[in-house]
């Protein structure tokens, strides 16, 4: 192909509007400007909607008198002498035991039914399967449903509660457990329980040090246990047990005293665990099938037995697969747990986007709150999961 | 550290075999049914233990199940009294008349009765959407995807809400329930949020630092709040975005959040799926002369979204499953309408709640599990086409 030198002028330019960066700096500005326009119109608009519906504006509700009861409070809270901030205070600890909780549950009930999956046994990994498969595709609002309104709903009423003993109640108005008491000498008993975990922190440090120095490997477990455990037990026994226990009454229509675990409580935490456990448990199977044969193999040709090549090998190796999903199933369980509101259980969108909103109307500022809340445990954990996953990133050459 | 004599001659001591062993019993069956029993039940003690366990606890949960669902079922009857323990004098299962009766409003929530063939219409073309877009050897699949996500948005819009001039009279979504509402509520989700995902993916990818901002603003916040505080911010803050005479209805509002929900975490697959694609089919297609669209539209997506098709199913999973939660914020989908059946004093006996839910879970259970049948089949499909 021959090339057109004679001419010798430049090629022809592109016109102005085909250039890269003019076409760039035209398509952000188009879009800052609908964005912009949108902001202003839903902006303006809400602030007319709102005067005209006479709703105040700002944050100043959160110093208002509530007036509305809780059913379960962790803190002091009266409907009539505490404001909105301090029922956003009950509704935000309550989403955060029911999370606590579930997440503890969830992830010991999903790491068994998980390693089950794999297991060699037939009965049990089919077992663990169709537990998986079944739970995962049920929605989990509809398990909620069922949890609180057919099963424990349909507990015997007070008059004909299930008591098996040592003053544990169970009826459809919640679980009734003794509720201890504690007296003057208690305060040793909790002193010893610091010093017990400091201690065992301490030895642990020292059993690693020596065990990389010379080898020889420590009774961590046994001694742990002693000093957790065995600790606070022999100072309360010491003390003379300043603690007792104060059993339910049950009466004709009530049941005073003790301990009330409230039905919507124990359907939410029950349903969530059991809902995430399917999940966690197919993060910890794919985690461990994620740990190559090889390592296995090579373990086992080095002299080690099953249970070691699982602790000291597949384990470490299998953890770094699983903890990243493992993090966004707790976000989940989490974020989940709002689910409450279905059942009635005083969450933080129960109580807050629920009744603060019905009763102050200020729905543009309760959603705000709520959703920062929720944005912020999110957040959180994904800045501390980039932290863990740079330390566990694999170092290679 | 060096050896002394002494040890060494303990050493060879060890080594030698002055008599023969005996010979070892042969090995246990490891073949037939026998064999396989023993290798996959009793292979050890603990082993033993956890398959009489599990047995018994399946000897227990299994009857149970079938007396629920079948043995001490009821079949037939007209009111409550059918399925009472007290009037009947036996043990009762599932109260499954309470479902023959209430099955219409379970599929069509309150839709007219004269104007119900109109939702059957809509089903039917449903499932032929479906099945255009997922059988793999259907004709003209390109035809399908024009279908579902143009034809059948606006054809099914026009049958269901109606409209005066073609002689299909107005029916409010007030109106509209069950699993209507759940289908209409899942479609919506899955035609939106894959193309609004999808341009969401790319704009966190792009290289202009605005577009970049907002999508990732966007996918982040939506990401990182629970969904029912979408619903919420749908539900109760839309109507006061926009001027009063454009208010959306219930259903919309919902349709709305359900749709962003979703694309946000359809982006995020989408995005997966662009990673996944090498640097060198960016360069080839540049050094073709491609433009950014046509790169994107010919060479990219294909590959991008071919590789992510099974975690695209599972998203509708998902969401399909969230659907549920519109429930909340006062639509009537099918578990909204079976909460509202149940307590009917009509059929209120103690197993109408648990006939219900059973019935919503198997609902949602085939739906669900044929989707992940789908995925998996898929996965499996392109892992063997990888492997060539």
């Amino acid at each position: 192909m021959a090339i057109d030198q004679s001419t010798g002028s430049r090629p022809a330019r592109a016109a102005f509007y085909n250039d890269p960066k003019v076409r760039s700096f035209a398509y952000q500005f188009i879009l800052c400007a609908v964005v912009l326009l949108l902001v202003y119109g839903a902006a303006t608009n809400a602030i007319d909607h709102l005067r005209q519906a006479h709703i105040a504006s700002g944050f100043g509700f959160w110093n208002t008198t509530a007036g509305f009861d809780i059913s379960q409070t962790l803190i002091d809270y009266s409907a009539q002498g505490s404001t909105y901030g301090r029922a956003f205070w009950v509704g935000l600890l309550n989403t955060l035991l029911v999370a606590g909780l579930g997440i503890v549950f969830a992830t010991i009930l999903g790491f068994i039914v998980g390693i089950s999956r794999l297991s060699k046994n037939w009965l049990l990994a089919k077992v663990a399967g169709g537990y998986v498969e079944t739970i995962r595709n049920i929605p989990l609002l509809l398990q909620l449903l069922f949890w609180y309104n057919a099963v424990l709903k349909g507990l015997p009423d007070i008059r004909d509660s299930f008591a098996p003993g040592a003053g544990i109640y169970i009826n459809n108005r919640g679980l009734f457990l003794p509720k201890p008491l504690f007296e003057d000498g208690f305060g040793w008993v909790e002193l010893a329980a610091v010093a017990g975990i400091l201690a065992s922190i301490a030895f642990h440090i020292w059993a690693r040090k020596r065990q990389e120095r010379t080898g020889q490997v420590a009774p961590v477990v046994f001694v742990t246990l002693a000093l957790v455990i065995g600790l606070p037990l022999a100072v309360l026994l010491i003390a003379g047990m300043p603690v007792h226990f104060e059993s339910p009454q049950a009466g004709r229509f009530n049941i005073t005293g003790g301990v009330e675990v409230l039905p919507e409580f124990a359907a939410l935490l029950f349903g969530l665990t059991v809902y995430t456990a399917a999940f966690i448990a197919e993060v910890v199977r794919a985690g461990i099938l994620a740990v190559s044969r090889g390592q296995v193999e090579a373990a086992y040709s080095l002299g080690l037995k099953p249970r070691p090549t699982l602790r000291l090998i597949v384990v470490p190796q299998a953890m770094r697969v699983i903890i990243p999903p493992l993090t966004s199933q707790y976000l989940n369980l989490t974020k989940n747990s709002t689910l409450a509101v279905a059942i009635g259980y005083p969450d933080l969108v129960q109580v807050f986007t629920g009744t603060v909103l019905n009763q102050t109307g200020q729905a543009v500022e309760v959603v705000a709150i709520t959703m920062l809340v929720y944005l912020t445990i999110s957040l959180v954990t994904s800045f501390l999961m980039n932290i863990y996953n740079r330390r566990m990133a694999l170092v290679e050459r | 550290m060096t050896m002394s004599e002494a040890d060494l001659a303990v050493a060879e001591m060890h080594f030698v075999q002055k008599a023969p062993i005996a010979p070892q019993p042969p090995p246990a069956r490891m073949t037939g049914a026998l064999g396989w029993v023993r290798a996959n039940l009793l292979s050890s003690p603990f082993n033993i233990v956890l398959t009489i366990l599990i047995a018994v606890l399946l000897a227990w949960a299994i009857p149970e199940l079938l007396r629920f669902l079948i043995l001490d079922a009821v079949w037939s009857g007209t009111d409550r009294d059918a399925c009472r323990e007290v009037v009947q004098q036996r043990e009762i299962g599932a109260c499954w008349p309470f479902v023959w009766e209430r099955l219409p409003y379970f599929i069509y929530g309150s839709y007219p009765i004269p104007q119900r063939w109109r939702v059957d219409v809509f089903f039917v073309m449903l499932a032929v959407g479906v099945f255009w877009l997922l059988w793999l050897n259907a004709p003209r699949r390109d035809l399908g995807v024009i279908y579902s996500f143009v034809v059948l948005p606006i054809a099914s819009f026009v049958l269901l809400h109606g409209f005066a001039a073609i002689g299909l009279p107005v029916v409010d979504t007030v109106l509209w329930g069950g699993v209507l509402v759940t289908l209409v509520v899942a479609s919506v989700g899955i035609v939106v949020s894959l193309p609004l995902g999808i341009v969401l993916a790319l704009g966190r990818r792009s290289h202009m630092p605005t577009v970049r901002l907002f999508s990732t603003i966007f996918i982040e916040f939506v990401r990182g709040v629970p969904l029912i505080t979408v619903l919420f911010m749908a539900s109760v803050m839309l109507p006061l975005f926009v001027p009063e005479r454009f208010e959306p209805d219930k259903l919309l509002r919902a349709l709305v959040g359900i749709a962003l929900f979703a694309s946000a975490y359809m982006a995020e697959v989408v995005r997966a799926g662009l990673q996944a694609v090498p640097k060198g089919q960016y360069e080839g297609a540049m050094a073709l002369g491609l433009g950014y669209a046509p790169m994107t539209r010919l060479i990219i997506l294909p590959q991008a979204l071919r590789v992510t098709i099974p975690n695209i199913v599972n998203t509708y999973i998902g969401l399909f499953k969230d659907t549920t939660l519109v429930f909340i914020v006062g639509i009537f989908d099918l578990l909204r309408t079976i909460e509202v059946a149940r307590i009917d004093p009509k059929w209120a006996t103690p197993v109408t709640s648990t006939t219900g839910y059973a019935v919503a879970a198997i609902f949602y259970l085939v739906f669900c599990y044929a989707m992940s049948r789908y995925a998996r089949a898929t996965e499996a499909r392109l892992a063997k086409s990888d492997n060539r």
